[in-house]
């Protein structure tokens, strides 16, 4: 499969007056054509971050420190603001931002806000644009009768799906979704979860899909990429975080591990439901050695000291964690 | 039927129809009003003393309405309501006062409910101070550490002199907690306490409500859409449907031996953190949206999402909650076909 994406060494760094939050530091990952790719991880530890860093947008005052984006075979990150906006954001990678549903202007139809997105990035005639729109919301399951309606004349899910339409516009080859289901209920999100899947068929698009819900990843997500405190702790593959532990699968990380453990399960009755105490590290000055060193159930004398680099287990499968030195 | 020492709360029949907003502009050009939002249209269930009681079904259900019944914070259209053998259907002032001193609600956004200027235990001795709770400093004192130490909020000295922001998401929902246990409640009313909070942080709380409940013998009445927790977390739970019980019973139970439709659409939508459903869409058994109480379906009023629907559903009169037996209620006619 062809890369369409591929971060290298990534880091970006909020310079705030209390120090720098290193919020993305040290990332690399690609990402195939036709790939979901999930991102994981509690509240805090960078999610959206790496999504605005993707899209040329870190919110400030954040600020690139090292590393490429390179997008279709070019690296991003040195263009001018122009080029972003003229071939690569909307264009070849677009954002479903979290919460988005929330923020549509409520003085303005659906069609109105559809249409000024659509023509603040590409010239063309409202007739054309119409069309457009009227083709989008088809895609995404909802009637062109939805134009002229206002935010609050429609559910959670039709507002999402509107949010998802207008992303997919200008036909990008990578779509970043940050929490499209969170605010949703359990049978939308299902809904929205297969609207997605059929979008990805279609358009032979890539996603990269964030969400702290670990089971949710195991729906949609070729791959997955576990973050802590801006690094990345696992990457691997659907089977191999999730795969049967008969078979010799499962989580690598003891903080993938203990994600998983705390994720309620319907069809499992468990007497005790387990959690991590405290919370992730402040980013300003994170632990020395492995970052979730403090809260892990594993911990050595080394993971205080000594950070431990992500490196491939098996083929593909990746983990930062050293007790993969010590025979586990 | 139990014993009624047993149940701590009994509902019966319990509606709430609300007026349907209308523009002035319709009001002059004399429109007629367009029909009531059924949002409850008829619930009866009972809680027993010291069990967590689970009220599922998707958005717009009519949970929350139903939750502001229980709380009496809404009047209620028609329908009783009896708590710990008393009717509360209509409560005086003074009573609605003690009543509300009973039973507590947990709110879903700890950001929201707590002032940001408030310390947190001054947080705590807000409720002391609103319901006028007699007690000198020393106890009011003793009353917060109490309240922390429930929460496992440990030692409560180092958390009293802090700030709301000084705390993670799951600290600041055992605050939001230790805030309602202070006044010693008999009930719990809980919102969807857990549903946007990240998932460890979800379990922290859950794992923490369940010890308190256990701890002091409360009673919940736990309102989520998200059934994947109530296996863990609730010992029955009520299936609702625009505004009805569709199926009611032990959580295991339902999870294991659902009998009507809609509880089988809600089962089937939860996601399972297992592999080899990457590739697969899932089949959905039921599609489009849940339809506006304002326009309830005739005859079974979930016919018209229904797989199974044939025109009886529809032409026959709304189905009652049927016992099958151990406590497990349903309301579908055509339970046994399926
Ligand atoms: N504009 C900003 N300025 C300073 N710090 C920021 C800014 N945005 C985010 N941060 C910090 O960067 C870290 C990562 O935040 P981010 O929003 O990427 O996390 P997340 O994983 O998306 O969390 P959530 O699940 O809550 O959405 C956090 O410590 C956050 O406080
Ligand atoms: N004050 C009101 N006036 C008119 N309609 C209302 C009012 N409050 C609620 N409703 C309607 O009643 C129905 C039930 O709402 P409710 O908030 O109880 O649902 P819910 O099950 O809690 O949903 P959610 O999961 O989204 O919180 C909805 O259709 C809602 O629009
Ligand atoms: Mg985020
Ligand atoms: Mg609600």
């Amino acid at each position: 499969m062809d890369t369409i994406l591929r971060v290298e060494n990534l880091k970006m760094y909020y310079h705030t007056s209390k120090g720098a939050v290193k919020a993305i530091d040290n990332l690399n990952f690609d990402l195939k054509v036709g790939e979901t790719l999930g991102l994981v991880g509690e509240s805090g530890c960078g999610k959206t971050s790496l999504g605005t860093s993707l899209l040329r947008m870190p919110t400030p005052p954040g600020r690139y420190e090292s590393g490429r984006i390179i997008l279709d075979g070019k690296d991003i990150i040195p263009m001018s603001e122009r080029e972003i906006r003229k071939d690569i954001r909307w264009e070849k990678i677009s954002m479903v931002f979290q919460g988005a549903m929330n923020c549509l202007t409520p003085v303005y139809t659906i069609g109105r806000q559809m249409l000024e997105t659509l023509k603040e990035h590409r010239e063309m005639e409202d007739s054309y644009a119409t069309e457009l729109i009227k083709e989008y919301l088809g895609l995404v399951g909802l009637p062109a009768e939805v134009m002229g309606r206002y935010p609050h004349e429609m559910s959670g899910g039709m507002k999402q799906r509107v949010v998802i339409a207008t992303a997919l516009f200008l036909k990008p080859s990578v779509v970043i979704l940050d929490e499209p289901t969170t605010a949703l209920d359990v049978i939308v999100q299902a809904q929205i979860i297969n609207l997605l899947k059929k979008l990805k068929q279609t358009f032979n698009l890539s996603f990269i899909f964030i969400t702290h819900d670990l089971a949710l990843e195991a729906e949609i997500s070729d791959r997955l990429c576990v973050m802590y405190a801006g690094k990345i702790a696992e990457l691997g593959t659907n089977e191999q975080i999730f795969g049967p532990a008969a078979a010799g699968r499962g989580a690598n990380h003891p903080y993938t591990e203990k994600l998983l453990a705390s994720t309620p399960r319907l069809h499992r009755k468990v007497e005790k439901l387990s959690y991590i105490e405290g919370t992730p590290p402040d980013l300003i000055s994170p632990p020395n050695g492995c970052r979730f060193n403090p809260r892990c159930h594993r911990v050595m004398e080394r993971c205080r000291n000594e950070e431990p680099p992500l490196r491939e287990i098996e083929a593909g499968h990746f983990s930062s964690c050293w007790l993969n030195d010590e025979g586990r | 039927m139990e014993d009624h020492t047993d149940i701590i709360l009994r509902v019966e029949n319990l509606k709430k129809h609300f007026e349907p907003h209308q523009s002035i502009a319709q009001a002059i050009a004399g429109q007629k009003k367009r029909k009531l939002v059924r949002a409850v249209d008829g619930v009866s269930f009972e809680i027993r003393r010291g069990e967590i009681f689970g009220l599922i079904g998707e958005s717009g259900s009519g949970k929350t309405t139903a939750g502001k019944l229980v709380m009496k914070l809404i009047p209620q259209t028609s329908g009783r309501m009896f708590f710990d053998g008393e009717d509360v259907t209509s409560l005086g002032k003074a009573e609605l006062i003690a009543y509300r001193r009973k039973v507590q609600m947990i709110f879903q956004d700890p950001y929201a409910s707590m002032n940001p200027r408030f310390k947190i235990r001054d947080v705590l001795e807000e409720p002391l101070i609103i319901h006028k709770i007699k007690a000198s400093r020393d106890e009011r004192e003793a009353m917060i550490v109490q309240a922390l130490t429930e929460v496992k909020m440990t030692p409560p000295q180092d958390f009293m002199g802090r700030w709301p922001h000084m705390l993670s998401g799951g600290q600041r929902q055992r605050v939001s907690t230790a805030r309602t246990l202070i006044l010693n409640p008999k009930m719990l009313v809980a919102d969807e306490p857990v549903s946007m909070i990240d998932l460890s942080t979800r379990a922290e709380i859950l794992h923490m409500m369940k010890d308190v409940q256990r701890d002091l013998g409360l009673t919940y009445l736990y309102i989520t859409h998200d059934l994947s927790t109530t296996r863990y977390f609730t010992d029955r739970i009520a299936v609702m449907y625009l505004g009805r019980i569709v199926e009611m019973g032990r959580a295991d139970d339902i999870i294991d031996h659902p009998l009507h439709p809609y509880t089988r659409a809600l089962i089937d939508a939860v996601p399972e953190p297992e592999s080899g459903k990457v590739h697969v869409v899932k089949e959905l058994p039921i599609s489009g949206e849940i339809p506006s109480p304002a326009h309830i379906p005739p005859g079974c009023r979930f016919h018209t999402r229904c797989p199974y629907a044939k025109p009886e559903c529809s032409s026959l009169p709304e189905p009652e909650l049927e016992d099958v037996g151990m406590g497990h209620f349903h309301a579908c006619r055509r339970y046994k076909e399926l």
